[in-house]
């Protein structure tokens, strides 16, 4: 019974896989401008803060909650944070770590609002996706400081450059980087107290109350997780784009949670893996910024990454029916 | 037999519109295996959440190990060596055995959990209680008993001082309930108290040292096992109640229509080719224990749950019933035993749940009739004495047995013919199912026919004009009721278990 579960748990992950080698060789064929190497790393460049609010929001998913304040939240820290660099003339570093304060606070405040005051989810989320909009309003845009510029360094945490001009060599470290913090992440769910209860909560929340544990705390902290990881986004989301803009950001974090359950993370809570987000996220970002190379538009993308959602999470739902029936 | 461990005294308990537990008395010394019984609805499981702090007392004492104790969660309680195994199982079905067993006491390395270790000493506990299972299944692939045992290993893995065990039989099958005995009597021998809740009469003598029965959420008495009989039992537990008079004969004319057959109707593993008629005016029981198929066997008679193959008749009629919608348009009502998810909205007033399934018939163009609702929501009140204030009374503030009513008045209203009760007394104090129990026979008489699934025995003989047992989604019986005693049901009940 359990190996063969584990079969098809495998199977999932492996179809989603088989997703993303499909694209990419379909882009490969059509698109020539898709086999060089500069674009895939510019869509390695905008799948880090897609893949950073996913393991974030990954947390949460499980436990049968959502976060939909992660895709404006980022904006905002990333335009606050920003704004402090220019107006106030903050070192850069000091700047990254406000944003991932601001992403913990929030996430703390969705934790509380949703752990201790009983508020739904979805509600409570979508009340701070609209007051952190509101905040990121009021600032003006704001570019980051760019490579050229003094303090570009972190840029580099994401992009190596060797040499200069049309030579220049450019190694995606932000890849590895988002890598480890996957790997990182699929450990704490799986082997640590935090994980373990975020999937017990997802799972059946009155037997973990009626074991004597800290419901509230871990509940919290599932959000508070959330939240520092839209903060790291922030700073992958203000290394990419040129300026980031007040008032947008709206939407962006569609694509993560959609990503997390394309990767499969169970749609009732209680079962989920990040290295299945990480594989769920890069078929969205594939559909996000691959389809226009193969002549789609930005419609086309919407409709297909819908569709291709629908199908995952059908795969969840058929795949609990037959649990269910063989039970 | 040792010095007192536990002593609880004058322990009282309100629910709203339910006096729980009326001014209750219960003790229990070490090395003492002391039984607590009582109908269902009598309040021993109530008695036994307020010993561990699951509710809260409203007066009353409660003395452990010669210390005024006051658990706030079960973790005081477990941290103070009261462990509850409880009836329903309150097991994470995402995680491993093992990962269940220790929930909330991990073992640690740093930051990780040392899931090998936890492995190992859950291995170390199924071997101390002899029975098989991987530690590292997901609990939610194992058999109802199989988690029972896995509750029962965390439970002794807790190091109490004192276990309740909360109808740990009631989905045991005969060996299982041998090596749950194997297991009491060494706790037993190893000084610890034990309550055992049961309604099994048998148990009772082969287990128990003493017996506590109680009754509508009071205290009736205590007695010495081994002093008493079962009939002596029986009297405390029933008490001076007058019961509707049970059946000796079938009520059913003989010569009384088919107005349901079943035939070969299978769904999913818990429904296996079970085939059965019911007659006009006849009340057919369902009987069998936890996870016989009972309430499966009627959903997918309902429309509720898929079914896989069989063939219905209604009427003589085949029908094709895929949905509930189907199956009330051919006048088949279903009384869910979960009546708070799936019986009535409580947060709506009388009237709206009257006409919930039959709103179609009190509309006036696109509006809803509010008049000719309100008429008809007051008949059934007269009808069914329903006690409320009045018909926009919203159903939460409704006592259990009045909800119900209002619930039967739903599918009346829609003019249903074939009623399926789902343990139609669970949660009611006992005058209240009385009134029900008058109210099924005289639906009855008037021609309507009933199903009803009950676990409790004395229903199920006090109600059914025939019979149904069921045992693992299987037939194993049916039975008139002028042949029926408890002894030949709970034979067939169990003939499939080992």
């Amino acid at each position: 019974m359990t190996k063969k579960k584990n079969k098809l748990l495998s199977d999932q992950r492996f179809i989603v896989l088989l997703v993303i080698a499909a694209l990419i060789i379909i882009y490969m064929i059509f698109s020539p401008e898709f086999r060089q190497y500069s674009s895939i790393l510019s869509m390695l460049d905008f799948s880090y803060y897609d893949v950073l609010m996913a393991i974030g929001v990954t947390f949460p998913l499980i436990t049968a909650g959502v976060d939909l304040s992660i895709g404006t939240g980022m904006v905002c820290y990333a335009l606050l944070a920003g704004s402090l660099i220019r107006n106030q003339h903050v070192p850069v570093g000091v700047a990254m770590l406000v944003c991932v304060l601001l992403g913990c606070i929030v996430g703390m405040v969705n934790g509380l609002l949703i752990a201790v005051m009983n508020l739904p989810p979805f509600l409570a989320t979508l009340c701070t996706c609209m007051i952190t909009r509101g905040i990121g309003s009021m600032s003006s845009a704001v570019p980051w400081p760019t490579t050229q510029q003094d303090g570009g360094w972190f840029h580099s945490i994401f992009k190596l450059t060797f040499g200069t001009g049309r030579s220049a060599l450019k190694i995606p470290i932000g890849f590895i980087l988002v890598v480890a913090l996957v790997i990182l992440m699929e450990f704490v769910l799986n082997h640590t107290k935090f994980g373990r209860y975020t999937i017990a909560i997802g799972s059946n929340k009155e037997a973990v109350i009626l074991s004597g544990i800290n419901v509230k705390f871990y509940h919290v902290m599932a959000y508070v997780i959330c939240g520092l990881f839209a903060g790291l986004a922030a700073i992958a989301y203000a290394a990419v784009v040129p300026t980031v803009q007040p008032g947008t950001g709206a939407g962006l974090e569609l694509d993560a949670i959609g990503g997390v359950f394309v990767g499969g993370v169970s749609a009732t809570g209680g079962y989920g893996s990040v290295l299945g987000t990480l594989a769920g996220v890069f078929v969205i970002v594939l559909l996000k910024t691959g389809l226009p190379y193969v002549g789609l538009q930005a419609n086309w993308q919407q409709i297909i990454t819908g569709a291709v959602l629908i199908a995952a999470v059908l795969i969840d739902v058929i795949k609990r029916r037959r649990a269910a029936k063989a039970q | 037999m040792g010095e007192c461990i536990l002593k609880m005294e004058d322990i009282d308990k309100s629910f709203p519109g339910v006096h729980a537990l009326d001014h209750v008395h219960f003790d229990v010394n070490k090395g003492e295996v002391h039984a607590l019984m009582g109908e269902n609805g009598a309040g021993k499981s109530t008695l036994m959440k307020v010993l561990t702090g699951i509710y809260t007392k409203d007066s009353g004492s409660i003395n452990f190990e010669g210390r005024e104790v006051e658990f706030h969660n079960t973790r005081e309680a477990q941290d103070a060596g009261i462990v509850i195994v409880h009836q329903e199982l309150n097991m994470v079905g995402d995680l491993t055995v093992a990962q269940n067993i220790f929930i909330g006491r991990e073992f640690m390395k740093g930051f990780k959990i040392d899931d090998k270790k936890m492995i190992e000493e859950s291995n170390r506990l199924f071997a101390e209680l002899k029975i098989e299972i991987d530690p590292k299944a997901k609990m939610k692939d194992l058999t109802v008993g199989k988690q029972q045992m896995c509750e029962i290993a965390k439970a002794i893995s807790h190091d109490a001082k004192l276990i309740i065990f909360d109808e740990p039989s009631a989905a045991l099958t005969e060996k299982e309930i041998e090596d749950l005995f194997v297991i009491i009597r060494d706790l037993r021998a190893k000084n610890l108290g034990i309550v055992y809740i049961s309604h099994r009469m048998d148990e009772i003598k082969v287990i128990t040292d003493r017996v506590t029965v109680m009754r509508d959420g009071g205290y009736v008495g205590t007695l010495i096992t081994k002093d008493c009989t079962k009939e002596d039992i029986i009297n405390m537990m029933v008490g001076r109640v007058i019961y509707e008079e049970p059946k000796t004969k079938s009520q059913v004319a003989p010569d009384a229509p088919v107005v349901l057959k079943v035939e070969h109707l299978n769904a999913g593993r818990m429904v296996k080719d079970v085939s059965f008629e019911l007659r006009k005016g006849e009340i057919l029981g369902f009987s069998g224990l936890m996870g016989a198929g009972r309430t499966e066997t009627a959903r997918a008679l309902f429309g509720a749950d898929p079914k896989t193959s069989g063939d219905i008749y209604v009427n003589g009629e085949k029908v094709t019933i895929n949905s509930p919608q189907d199956a009330v348009k051919y006048g088949i009502g279903y009384l869910s035993e979960d009546r708070k998810r799936y019986g009535i909205v409580v947060q709506k007033s009388i009237t709206e749940n009257s006409t919930l399934a039959a709103l179609e018939n009190y509309m006036s163009g696109i509006f809803i009739n509010k008049s000719a609702e309100k008429k008809v929501t007051n008949q059934y009140i007269k009808e069914l004495a329903t006690k409320t204030p009045n018909a926009d009374q919203l159903v939460v503030n409704l006592s259990g047995g009045n909800q119900q009513k209002v619930v039967i008045a739903k599918w009346l209203v829609r003019n249903c013919d074939i009623l399926i009760f789902d343990e139609p007394t669970r949660g009611i104090d006992v005058g209240a199912k009385n009134e029900i129990y008058k109210l099924m026979n005289r639906l009855a008489a008037e021609g309507k026919s009933i199903i009803m699934i009950s676990s409790e025995m004395t229903e199920i003989l006090r109600m059914s004009d025939r019979i149904v047992i069921m045992c693992e989604g299987e037939k194993t019986g049916e039975i008139d009721i002028a042949e029926a005693t408890q002894e030949l049901i709970m034979d067939k009940a169990t003939r499939n278990i080992e």
